[in-house]
């Protein structure tokens, strides 16, 4: 019965994907899977890049895989679950503070130490925060949980600058770089790798979760959060579970950013570096995994080679390239070689017919 | 003991009363029909039963509980559910994930995580897709489908969760003939373990389907009886005539 239904669903899916280019949509009604390949080519990218880039270069594309791990982290909360969290650079910076406090004041820089310790911070604030922002009787609206989450970045900021035991407008300098044993982690290819691993770990487990019936809540969450509530789904704990996870990534993404960059500084909280990573997602393309992850490096990429080229100017190159991709392809680039049905995937147990499933 | 029981109900929207005392009772395994002129107060009682909306006054009681505070998910954990008047299907879903997505409301969420339920359900949810004549496009976007598959799709999955009660707002609306003939054929077999409420202007499918009906007239109760009474009514017959 399965196999005829295969011409059906090809008509039915050239209708859905109209939105897509039409050979997208074709080529994801024959079964092929643009996903993997996509993942499979960043990845053997990523393994290659030391190998070719410049040292300077090596330290730039070690802060960007920081930066795609941060922008994951906003992307299971956005693209995934729908939480407009404009604040996510508040656990980002705490935690990068938080490890800088750590190295500066106890000389703890054991990586066993730091990494987790980065991650508790930004589970806790971002389970404080979302706790107070998410777990009303009542679903809090978007517009509440958007504002709660950007003042808190805001204050954030503005605390940092005030306080003295933070170095005030001028941040930690000279952290001590990490350690395990003897062993010093210095900008390099060893913290290249690193943090590519690191990416990968988490990486995998996003997808396993996105593609877990959890995922599926998710996507009901992201749809039609009030229909889910009349299922009987305690809508607001998923919400506050989701937040709770984003917020531990950020806050891995923000200790490694604290050492690899040697100091941590005010904006590293704020309203700057929580917009950078909203139009990171938006950019690559939102609720695909490995969009995030594109988008931050084609942003990163062309600011770093506009920046080198047009001094001047290339704030305004760089504002209107975003605008045009926001404006023409709202689901980001990646929905240049992603159909719609491929992108949303399926969730269910398919025993005869593998199918694509979320990325 | 009936199985829902909503009394004196008030629902004040600024200077408008919506619902001004007005009352039902759904007995067990009861089709019980809601009916009224437009503006009579049938979809906002329907939803202060539901818990989308909070009455301004009175109470609400299901399965000897009084549920006058408990949010959505309360009351569908209790057992209640709700197709909702606009059709709220999750459109870039399958309807295997529409379905699945219903089914696996109350599991854990350490089955969600590791999707132990996944296999579980999988019979569930092709039973469902097969009993609502749906399951040859399961795996296609609920998108795709047509607007009365579409109810059809949202009543199984307002099923899903089993309830003992379902609220049903306007299930036909804009549906062909045959697609309300089918309707009806779909919705028979679930008095064996649900009462049913059903909002609808439809007066010839609800008289074919319904055992009760309360008719609604200006937020107060006209006369609540089994179909035969209430055509008998001349009080109902009355409105009815008045806005023919």
């Amino acid at each position: 019965m399965l196999k005829t239904m295969g011409a059906a669903k090809q008509a039915v899916h050239a209708n859905v994907g109209s939105e897509a280019d039409v050979p997208v949509a074709k080529s994801a009604s024959t079964g092929r899977k643009i996903l993997p390949i996509v993942e499979g080519v960043v990845l053997v990218a990523a393994l290659l890049a030391p190998l070719v880039l410049q040292d300077y270069l090596t330290v730039f594309a070690t802060r960007v895989i920081i930066l795609a791990l941060f922008a994951l982290s906003f992307d299971l909360v956005w693209g995934y679950a729908g939480i407009m969290s404009f604040g996510q650079a508040l656990f980002f910076g705490s935690a990068g503070y938080g490890v800088a406090l750590l190295a500066r004041d106890l000389d703890i820089t054991n990586i066993l130490l730091v990494l987790p310790a980065g991650t508790i911070i930004g589970l806790t604030s971002a389970l404080l925060l979302g706790g107070f922002l998410l777990l009303g009787r009542h679903p809090s609206s978007v517009i509440f949980v958007s504002l709660g989450t950007l003042t808190g970045s805001y204050a954030a900021d503005r605390l940092a600058r005030g306080w003295y035991y933070l170095g005030g407008q001028n941040g930690i300098p000279s952290i001590a770089p990490m350690s395990l044993g003897g062993y010093e982690f210095t900008e390099g290819p060893a913290f290249y790798y690193l943090v590519l691993g690191i990416l990968v770990v988490v990486y995998l487990l996003c997808r396993f979760l996105v593609r877990s019936q959890f995922g599926l809540a998710l996507a009901g969450l992201r749809e039609n959060e009030q229909r889910i509530a009349f299922f009987g789904y305690k809508a607001q704990h998923l919400k506050a579970i989701i937040f709770t996870i984003g917020g531990a990534i950020a806050g891995l993404a923000g200790s490694l950013y604290a050492f690899h960059e040697g100091f941590v500084w005010p904006n590293m909280v704020g309203v700057v570096v929580s917009t950078q990573v909203v139009l990171y997602v938006l950019f690559g393309g939102s609720g695909t995994l490995i969009g995030a992850v594109i988008g931050t490096v084609i942003v990163e990429g062309v600011s770093f080679w506009l920046s080198d080229n047009y001094r001047d100017v290339w704030p305004i190159i760089l504002g209107l390239l975003l605008l045009l991709v926001i404006l023409f392809r709202p689901l980001g680039l990646i929905s240049f070689v992603l159909g719609e049905r491929e992108r949303v995937g399926s969730f269910g147990a398919k025993p005869k017919e593998k199918r694509n499933a979320a990325p | 003991m009936p199985l829902l029981e909503a009394a004196d109900i008030k629902k004040v929207f600024g200077k408008l009363t919506a619902l001004d005392g007005a009352a039902l009772t759904v007995g067990e395994n009861e089709f019980h029909g809601l009916i009224g002129p437009n503006g009579s107060g049938k979809s906002t009682l329907m939803k202060c039963i539901a818990g989308a909306e909070v009455p301004t006054q009175g109470k609400v009681s299901f399965v000897n509980t009084d549920i006058t505070a408990f949010t959505p998910t309360e009351r569908a954990r209790a057992g209640m559910s709700l197709k909702f008047q606009i059709t709220s299907v999750l459109p870039t879903l399958t309807l295997y994930d529409n379905i699945l997505l219903a089914l696996q409301a109350q599991c854990s969420l350490l089955d969600l995580v590791f999707s132990r339920t996944r296999g579980l359900l999988h019979d569930q949810v092709m039973t469902m897709l097969t009993q609502f004549r749906l399951a040859d496009r399961a795996f296609d976007a609920a998108a795709a489908l047509s607007h009365g598959q579409q109810q059809w799709l949202e009543i199984a999955m307002a099923l899903a969760g089993k309830p003992k009660l379902l609220l049903l707002d306007e299930p036909t609306g804009g549906m062909s003939l045959e697609e309300r003939r089918v309707t009806g054929e779909l919705l028979q077999p679930i008095k064996q373990h649900c009462s049913l409420v059903i909002v609808e202007h439809d007066l010839d499918f609800i008289r074919d389907i319904c055992d009760r009906l309360t008719v609604l007239d200006q937020g107060k109760v006209l006369a609540s009886g089994t179909v035969s009474e209430i055509q008998a009514n001349k009080a109902v017959q009355e409105i009815y005539l008045r806005r023919a």
